[in-house]
């Protein structure tokens, strides 16, 4: 009898680990996912931004800074490694190509280019992208790393070789709102 | 009630509202096997079962089928096509924007992105259909194109894109299917009555005298009662629907604001879309025969309205601003 019993735990425990080890890989995997998703806005953003700074480098010959600062974190961004790492280097970015467009609202020949119109149509709508997956990709994170903190699964979890994933987050408050980049383009 | 409770509760109306077109399709059914048919009890029902086959077979049609008739009745034309006429750099400047909103827009709902569709009409409307999220469609005017900056453009795709996600577009497919396969028996039942009064009276001597007089005259009510009932039925069920799709859409945009400012455009234009049928209202984003609804806010109008009033729908998105920047 005993011995029944003790073996039925065993089959149950076996049981409990094989569904909390599919589960587990199943949200990595939605997890990697949800990355892949941001990474992809990110690098077309990075492909973006070349042509913008060429497109407006005559006009805006006398922002040099501006334009070397957009370059170079660029050059940092596309450099960044992990979630954690690329968030960062993305919002220092965002944050110069802010001020990039903000410098351009004073060159009306930039303004009606149509050129401009469409890469800074393009950018806005990336840097949009990147906001909505990093809202997708945060909720899927999140509950993939509660799955492996709780009780019991954290048991195993670290065994199995499970870690906790990054979140994509901006963390310094003046990050947090994506720029409006507004040339006036309305309509 | 947060959103996935006005999701439950929508589902619980939902069904509600479909026993009630189901018991509509019997009981017109019944009353033609009953009364012309001489049913006893005995045979197959037929009157029954193709009053049902009738309603089954219109909702089939327009799951499979409807979204095609919908678009080709209001010559809407696939994105990429318009896109190759364009002939102005800001008319391209507009389609590409409004293929980069509808992208976002599926990023945000995690949904596959729905094909694009632009109708050419000077009324700025929007409107989503198709059986689900996979096989959908947005189309929206060239006047909303002309008319509504970047944000407001993302309220009112976010809109549909709700629709698309909260399976709006399927259940009010199915709804103007089942409302028609009423109103057609109904005209049937109406007309048979005129002409074939003879055949009742010999039915009626094999069936039972008074009690068959009071079932007839419960019948002849229905028959006028039901297309009545049912659209206010479809009515209020695809009102309670642009309430939701306002909310969820907001959600996803995080920008209540947007759709709030599109609909006041919306609202100002208030001209008939003139591309846009009388059966397609409830798909729109706001009803497409432009009734000004929004001044005098009727009760007996609102109860055939397909949708809310446009001041109504944007105070309670102001009020969703307002309380999302409370909470913060």
């Amino acid at each position: 009898m005993v011995l029944y019993v003790l073996v039925g735990v065993i089959v149950l425990l076996v049981l409990w680990a094989i569904a909390t080890y599919n589960r587990l890989i199943g949200l990595r995997n939605q997890t990697l996912n949800g990355w892949k998703q941001i990474d992809v806005q990110l690098k077309r953003r990075h492909d973006l931004i070349p042509n913008l700074v060429n497109t407006v480098k005559g006009e805006m010959a006398f922002e040099k800074d501006t334009l070397t600062q957009v370059v170079e974190a660029r050059a940092k961004a596309v450099s960044a490694s992990g979630p954690a790492d690329a968030a960062q280097k993305e919002g220092e970015l965002t944050q110069a190509l802010g001020r990039l467009f903000a410098v351009a609202e004073n060159y009306p020949n930039l303004k009606a280019n149509e050129n401009v119109r469409m890469l800074q149509e393009e950018l806005t709508s990336t840097e949009n992208k990147i906001g909505f997956a990093r809202q997708f990709y945060n909720d899927i994170a999140t509950k993939f790393n509660t799955a492996q903190q709780t009780f019991p699964t954290n048991l195993m979890a670290s065994n199995l070789g499970f870690k906790p994933a990054e979140l994509f987050e901006i963390t310094a408050p003046a990050d947090r709102e994506v720029p409006t980049v507004d040339l006036s383009l309305q309509k | 009630m947060n959103l996935l409770e006005q999701q439950a509760s929508n589902r619980r109306r939902t069904w509600a509202v479909m026993l009630v077109f189901i018991a509509f399709l019997v009981l017109l059914g019944a009353g033609f096997d009953r009364f012309f048919l001489g049913y006893s009890g005995t045979s197959l029902p037929v009157g029954t079962l193709a009053a049902l086959a009738l309603g089954t077979g219109s909702a089939m049609f327009s799951y499979y089928g409807g979204d095609r008739a919908v678009l080709l009745s209001s010559h809407a034309q696939p994105l990429e096509a318009r896109e190759a006429a364009a002939q102005t750099d800001a008319e391209k400047f507009k389609l590409t924007q409004l293929d980069n909103v509808v992208d976002e827009m599926a990023i945000a709902a995690g949904l596959p992105k729905p094909k694009v569709y632009v109708i050419p009409d000077a009324d700025p409307n929007a409107f989503a259909t198709g059986r689900d999220p996979a096989h959908a469609s947005l189309a929206v005017t060239q006047g909303l194109l002309d008319r509504l900056d970047r944000e407001e453009l993302q309220g009112v795709v976010a809109h549909e894109m709700s629709h698309i996600r909260n399976y709006d577009i399927r259940l009010m497919m199915i709804v103007a299917a089942l409302v028609g396969a009423i109103v057609l028996l109904s005209d049937w039942g109406a007309n048979g009555l005129w002409w074939g009064g003879g055949r009742r009276r010999n039915s009626d001597e094999g069936g039972g005298g008074a009690i068959g007089a009071v079932m007839f005259a419960v019948w002849i009510i229905g028959i006028i009662l039901a297309p009545i009932i049912g659209q206010l039925l479809a009515m209020m069920v695809s009102r309670r629907r642009e309430y939701l799709a306002d909310a969820s859409g907001a959600e996803l945009t995080r920008n209540p604001l947007g759709l709030a400012r599109a609909l006041q455009d919306i609202d100002s234009a208030a001209e008939p879309t003139k591309l846009i049928s009388r059966g397609t209202a409830h798909l729109c984003i706001a009803d497409p025969l432009g009734r000004a609804l929004g001044d005098k806010e009727h009760a007996a109008a609102e109860l055939f309205a397909t949708h809310p009033p446009i001041a109504q729908r944007i105070a309670r998105l102001r009020e969703m601003a307002y309380q999302s920047q409370g909470g913060h």
